[in-house]
């Protein structure tokens, strides 16, 4: 892994759509998701299930199966992981669609900051991923279980949830982005 | 036909809701790290453009479904401690990696590499969660547990009232947005 620091991306590369249309597009996805299929959209759910999955080389299937906690969410395809399947495959598509893909290992922001070593970028994901999902964990949820489908049934626990993140992540932000830029 | 609809006919409709989803985070441009980062770095303000219409939109047409018979509250509980520590954990991860579960998983498909690397975390993250349940059930999901309540149960201020505020909150926040935007362009 070295110097392999891609373009940075457009401000406003073609095929984006305007956001209030976008949010007002993943409300009415919500309503039809409680109305015909009464499950809110989230996603943090099917992805500790897959990690249930992947860990069993590790940890061995009967450990896995007795889990209390995967106990309640078992891997299986069911609902929750076709969503998280077709998440991706929906996402996948709208980028062929608008010709967008584009291997990236070192976005534009945290280059300017950070430089262009993939490595560093590399263990600051992972550690950031395995925060998140932690965090969506022990909060019952995420970005789209709480923000989003909890936060729009004024669920008490979500606007926690959504208030906090969001002071935690600009804190996190000014911390991280104040010094000095890098010199790539 | 009746809804809600179960069991296998539902489990297909997974496909078209998720892809919807998948599509709309690309398309609003959020599977892109600058943009999330952007956010908490205030220049940038789509992540909130987006949320914040989702909720208001979404939330008006749940809360009509819901008063006619047509949609069931699905609400988490509030075990404020573990909310507020997981949401705080998330909010650092999320400026870390630069994206959320979601936008994560939409990212990947855009060729993001560093997106798939901090997948590879939230799995790691999952099974340390999972881990460490019992210990957290014992330790932290009780304490200032509240249960399954919404706003207007607390407050006495009903439904459409909170509604209001968010309007007028997030009109308010998008008039300044775009007016700034109009002033710099």
């Amino acid at each position: 892994m070295s110097d392999n620091t891609n373009s940075p991306s457009a401000t406003n590369p073609s095929g984006r759509w305007n956001p209030y249309l976008v949010g007002t597009a993943l409300g009415v996805l919500s309503w039809l998701a409680f109305a015909i299929v009464n499950t809110p959209l989230g996603i943090s759910t099917p992805i500790s299930s897959v990690a249930s999955f992947c860990v069993i080389p590790l940890m061995g299937e009967e450990a896995v199966a007795t889990n209390a906690y995967w106990a309640k969410f078992p891997f299986k395809w069911n609902y929750q992981t076709l969503f998280l399947l077709a998440t991706f495959l929906g996402s996948l598509v709208s980028v062929l669609a608008s010709r967008s893909f584009r291997v990236e290992t070192v976005p534009a922001v945290w280059c300017e900051r950070f430089g262009r070593s993939s490595s560093v970028r590399f263990v600051a994901a992972f550690f950031g991923g395995a925060m998140i999902m932690f965090g969506a964990r022990m909060a019952g949820g995420c970005t789209s279980g709480h923000g989003i489908s909890g936060s729009l049934q004024l669920a008490l626990s979500s606007w926690v949830f959504f208030l906090t993140l969001f002071g935690f992540g600009l804190i996190t932000a000014f911390v991280l982005f104040r010094g000095p830029k890098c010199n790539t | 036909m009746t809804l809600p609809l179960t069991g296998e006919t539902a489990n297909w409709l997974a496909i078209p809701f998720g892809f919807l989803f998948g599509f709309l985070l690309h398309r609003g441009g959020v599977a892109d790290y600058n943009v999330i980062v952007n956010q908490f770095r205030l220049r940038d303000f789509t992540v909130l453009k987006i949320m914040l219409t989702a909720i208001i939109v979404g939330g008006l047409g749940v809360l009509v479904l819901h008063g006619n018979g047509y949609a069931e509250y699905h609400v988490k509980p509030a075990n404020l401690l573990g909310v507020a520590l997981g949401a705080s954990l998330f909010g650092i991860g999320m400026v870390l990696y630069g994206y959320c579960p979601g936008t994560g998983v939409a990212a990947i498909a855009t060729g993001s590499l560093h997106a798939l690397v901090g997948f590879a975390g939230m799995l790691v993250g999952a099974v340390l969660y999972a881990l460490s349940y019992s210990w957290i059930e014992a330790h932290i999901q009780n304490v200032a547990t509240l249960g399954k309540v919404r706003l207007p149960d607390l407050s006495g201020i009903p439904d459409w009232g909170w509604f209001a505020i968010l309007i007028i909150l997030a009109g308010i926040v998008f008039w300044f947005l775009e007016r700034k935007s109009q002033t710099t362009a």
